[in-house]
């Protein structure tokens, strides 16, 4: 009995720390409807400020206490910053674009923490006066949980009188409620966002700060608490304060009690936990309908087909591609495959994004799957390449039916988090199985045959079946099909009453996108020789969705260009500088600031000004 | 509004780059004397607390070969070190620029295990010779071991068999383990409990935790341990999961009255930022490199501190001893031809800071070995205490049971 007690106190210290980080980062969200990566960056720093500051001056209570403070405010400013440097300047950007922003001040983050503070683990000062442990029921228990554990309410408390008893406070909740009408009645929005970003940020800092004491600060911080602090407040319901803290704390509690019962669930249990929160209840725990943000929708100028000249610009471009081989060498073949094949993943991904309006975390999955059924076939029935080819778009499309039934009943970041959850079930799933998948050690030997192994002749394969690929999509966005999507996309209600069924296509497009990205990662796999678990993983996600966004929304020609760009500058600075994450954020951050509708986005708006003038 | 006219942007800029790409392959073509070119990869963004000591131990043996004059009656040794950002399909691609831009005759290098075994089955594919370092999974030498590729570090088998030797000696009967839940972590409590079964049929493993990779919920997985009532812990977990783990672990008193036998805990990258949080007694495999005196270990030591101006770390040694072992090797084989190369690695024996070192001509394994001892506290510092080396060539199976693994 007493063992459960404390498991169940260890539960509740685990808790205090992931509501303090994802109360920050649901007020943020709440308010500034930002999907703000950079938040974990936060936590982090607010770790690596406290450790120098309890260094400094933690050798009495007041001087830690006093260091995790100070910690949570340079963080909380560092937040505020941020805002009014970098996402102030984007707010009339489309939605979701303020994401690619804090992508890049992830990577610069990760860049500066490690030239500050060295790569070496730091563990720091254990709080003074609280080193040792209490017995519970005859069962030791660190006393500076039982601190944390106290914590969690108290900020919760603190939180709510600043949001129901403070100007300020009534203030966020009223831009939090109707933006549009704040401003209108005289709330000047950048000054109240200015606010919210200190407040979130800081929060995240205090997290860091407070686990100065339990582990050692290490670079690795800031991308293992980010995924789960959106967890919790997906699974709280975006925006709730309290739904927060019951996420946190019926998390807190699956991982205690579950790696009793399941000590090989760790992988994956949080995200077990969201599926099934958010297949029945569409707006998590204590999420309202109203508070569910828009979609990714992006309205602009509509997409119009090209006439005249310019429609034979894609066939220019496929000669052009095509004549490559005769001058450039291995390496470069082997670099352009990949942006050939990365195009693909980006533009299936923009099929859900510019014309579904449908924001997907996950996509990696059918990537991946994709590749994994082309290397499974291989590898267990030594399945020739144009077989295992053929099965690639088909696994990843069957997986993308079945996920997307699920998904499509979602909207906004709920749908996004549904997505992410199921590519995080296959990505354990494919890890963990390793009589059938090999588990992390991955599947080798999965190269093309003789005829298609020379680096000309595979680029040429991959050239014809992507851009086959790509140009089907293009005819799916131009179909009725695609006009359908996009009916759904900005007008849910409208297309519904002149009878359009938006869910079925939202469901079909999951489908065909995933097929497409199958593809794409069976033409990934012959490319590489062997596949792993990390093509499915939360990194690749991301870098499509940074590739589609890079390349800006609202053109079909946005995620080439974007794939293009990113995996050039990143293979490019990778090979010429071990800072290569700092420069590849700080391009990021310069091309997000100078072209605030994304590159391709950009140079049509030049195009369609040129032209009209 | 046009555009598709965009769609050209994206293919001028690939072609454009393609160009650029295209040009530094024509530049290594100078005759005679040309330097002999190694291709190095490694998780340098990934986990520079490792890459880095490593970096500096290669650095330091291409300097001490080139100042010996060199290879193949001159020729200098040189490396074209590139970041693989800690995954496989990043690290086939550099592998791929290494050899068609670079020209390297061979490849050297990685950490993490997929990374190791991504690199090693481009280097079965293309023919050419790849040493890797530091990855542990045995996969890499027996159940996907390839011609070409070669591997210094003693493998998860090995350290496992090392500590299941000090295990065996002690009373303990009923284990609990805890180790990361990803291959290394797998193998090694696999070997652990098997090996530790066959020499004392009597214990028992009561309890088995498998955190995430860097997501130790360190608070319920130490009381679940405790809760189990095991003698003796078997630890796989290590870098900030471990100091997480010691910490909550000394917290909550799971280690009073219990031994813990730990795997890698001794070596300098983890045991030195725990500081004077160090477990005290804990049996490990290490690298206790301030006390070794060996004349080897020395002389290495001291240049090694005379170049960088701080101690060397485990990685240190691993650098060095490839990049040595990759010179005896060339000159061993008298020619840089792959095949002759890999001929010549088969069995190269080679001294190294840990004494005399073989690549078995078996399973391409090397027979490096580790230092096992007992973790102590020695002003405000972790240390090892009454260790010994144990040679890696006493910790491996049966040629008959490697022979069966082997796909060849």
């Amino acid at each position: 009995m007493s063992f459960y007690l404390v498991q169940f106190l260890s539960g509740l210290a685990t808790a205090a720390t992931l509501f303090l980080v994802s109360s920050g980062l649901t007020i943020v969200f709440g308010v500034t409807r930002i999907v703000n990566f950079a938040h974990g960056s936060f936590y982090m720093l607010g770790a690596y400020l406290g450790w120098t500051l309890v260094e400094r001056w933690g050798s009495t209570p007041l001087g830690f206490w006093g260091a995790v403070a100070a910690s949570a405010l340079a963080v909380g400013l560092l937040g505020a910053l941020m805002e009014v440097g970098l996402l102030r300047r984007l707010y009339r950007s489309p939605e979701l674009f303020q994401l690619l922003a804090t992508f890049g001040v992830v990577l610069v983050v990760q860049d500066a923490a490690s030239w500050i503070w060295g790569s070496e683990d730091l563990l720091g000062r254990r709080a003074p006066g609280l080193r040792g442990s209490v017995d519970i029921l005859d069962q030791p228990f660190p006393l500076y949980d039982l601190v944390l554990i106290g914590l969690g309410p108290l900020v919760l408390g603190l939180l709510w009188l600043l949001f129901n008893r403070t100007r300020w406070g009534t203030l966020v909740r009223a831009a939090t409620q109707d933006r549009d009408m704040a401003s209108a009645l005289g709330v000047d929005p950048a000054r109240l966002f200015t606010g919210v970003l200190f407040l979130g940020s800081a929060l995240a800092g205090l997290g860091g700060a407070l686990q100065v004491p339990r582990e050692a600060v290490n670079l690795h911080m800031d991308m293992a608490i980010v995924v789960e602090a959106f967890v919790v407040v997906v699974v709280g319901g975006m925006g709730s304060l309290t739904g927060a803290f019951v996420a946190s704390l019926l998390i807190g509690q699956l991982q205690a009690f579950g790696i009793l019962v399941f000590p090989q669930i760790t992988l994956v249990l949080v995200f077990l936990f969201m599926a099934v929160v958010l297949v029945i209840r569409p707006y998590g725990l204590l999420g309202r309908a109203e508070d569910a943000p828009p979609t990714a929708a992006s309205p602009g100028p509509p997409l119009v087909a090209a006439a005249g000249a310019a429609r034979w610009a894609p066939a220019l471009l496929l000669a052009l591609l095509a004549a490559v081989p005769l001058v450039a060498g291995d390496y470069a073949l082997i670099v352009l495959t990949e942006v050939v094949i990365l195009a693909l993943l980006a533009a299936s991904l923009h099929l859900l994004i510019g014309l579904g309006g449908l924001v997907s975390f996950g996509h990696a999955a059918y990537f991946g799957l994709g590749a994994y059924g082309a290397a499974l076939l291989v590898k267990h029935f030594a399945a020739p390449m144009p077989l295992a080819l053929a099965a690639a778009p088909l696994v990843a499309g069957l997986g993308a039916l079945a996920a997307g039934w699920f998904c499509v009943r979602r909207s906004g970041l709920y749908f996004a988090m549904l997505t992410l959850a199921f590519a995080q079930i296959v990505w354990s799933v494919t890890f963990q199985w390793y009589g059938v998948t090999g588990g992390d050690n991955g599947i080798l030997g999965v190269w093309p045959p003789d005829w298609a192994a020379g680096k000309a002749a595979y680029y040429w394969l991959t050239l014809a079946l992507a851009g086959g690929a790509l140009l089907l999509l293009r005819r799916a966005a131009f179909a009725p099909f695609g006009y359908t999507l996009r009916a759904g996309r900005d007008s849910t209600l409208r297309a519904e009453s002149v009878g359009i069924d938006v869910r079925r296509h939202q469901w079909l497009s999951f489908a065909l996108a995933g097929s497409a990205a199958g593809l794409a990662g069976g033409l990934y796999a012959f490319s590489k020789g062997s596949v792993f678990p990390t093509l499915m993983a939360v990194p690749v996600s991301v870098d499509a969705l940074v590739m589609v966004l890079m390349g800006g929304i609202q053109t079909l020609s946005g995620p080439v260009v974007g794939a293009a760009l990113f995996h050039l500058l990143e293979t490019e600075a990778m090979s010429r500088t071990d800072w290569w994450r700092l420069v590849l954020g700080a391009i990021i951050l310069v091309l997000v600031l100078a072209f605030p509708k994304g590159v391709a986005g950009f140079v049509r708006d030049l195009w369609t000004r040129g032209r009209d003038a | 509004m046009n555009r598709r006219h965009l769609l050209l942007a994206p293919g001028a800029a690939a072609l454009a780059a393609a160009l650029c790409i295209a040009v530094p392959s024509a530049s290594h073509a100078q005759a005679g004397g040309q330097p002999i070119r190694v291709g190095e990869i490694n998780s340098y963004t990934g986990l520079p607390a490792f890459t880095i000591p490593y970096r500096q131990g290669w650095q330091l043996a291409v300097e001490e070969v080139n100042a010996a004059g060199g290879l193949l009656g001159g020729r200098k040794l040189e490396v074209v070190s590139r970041d693989d950002a800690g995954k496989p399909d990043d690290a086939v691609r550099v592998a791929q620029e290494l050899l068609s831009n670079e020209k390297v005759e061979l490849l050297a290098g990685t950490y993490f295990s997929h990374v190791g075994l991504a690199v090693a089955d481009f280097a079965a594919r293309n023919k050419l010779p790849f040493v890797a370092a530091e990855p542990l999974t045995d996969a890499i030498t027996w159940t996907k071991g390839n011609r070409y590729t070669f591997r210094l570090r003693p493998s998860t088998y090995m350290q496992a068999a090392m500590l299941v030797e000090e295990a065996a000696k002690l009373p303990a009967k009923r284990w609990a383990t805890v180790a990361p839940n990803y291959e290394y972590g797998q193998s090694a409590v696999q070997w652990f409990r098997q090996l530790l079964s066959e020499k004392r049929p009597d214990v028992e493993f009561v309890a088995e935790q498998w955190p995430a990779q860097g997501k130790l919920e360190a608070g319920p997985t130490v009381q679940a341990l405790a809760a189990a009532k095991p003698d003796a812990i078997f630890n796989v977990t290590f870098g900030a999961d471990l100091a997480k783990f010691v910490r909550e672990g000394e917290g909550r008193g799971l280690f009073r009255n219990r031994t813990v036998v730990s795997l890698l805990t001794g070596e300098p990258e983890y045991l030195d930022p725990m500081k004077d949080e160090a477990p005290e007694g804990w049996i490990v495999t290490g690298y206790p490199q301030e006390q070794i005196d060996t004349p080897e270990h020395k002389a290495f030591r001291e240049a090694y501190v005379k170049r960088f101006n701080e101690a060397p770390r485990q990685g240190s040694v691993v650098g060095y001893a490839t990049f040595k072992a990759i010179a005896a090797a060339v000159e061993k084989a008298g020619s840089t031809d792959a095949e002759k190369v890999v001929d010549a690695l088969s069995g190269l024996a080679l001294s190294s800071p840990f004494g005399p070192i073989t690549f078995r001509a078996l399973d391409h394994q090397a027979t490096m070995g580790a230092y096992v001892g007992k973790t102590t506290v020695k002003g405000g510092q972790g240390a090892m205490t009454g260790w010994r080396y144990a040679d890696g060539a006493d910790y491996l199976p049966s040629d008959e049971a490697v022979r069966k693994m082997r796909p060849e």
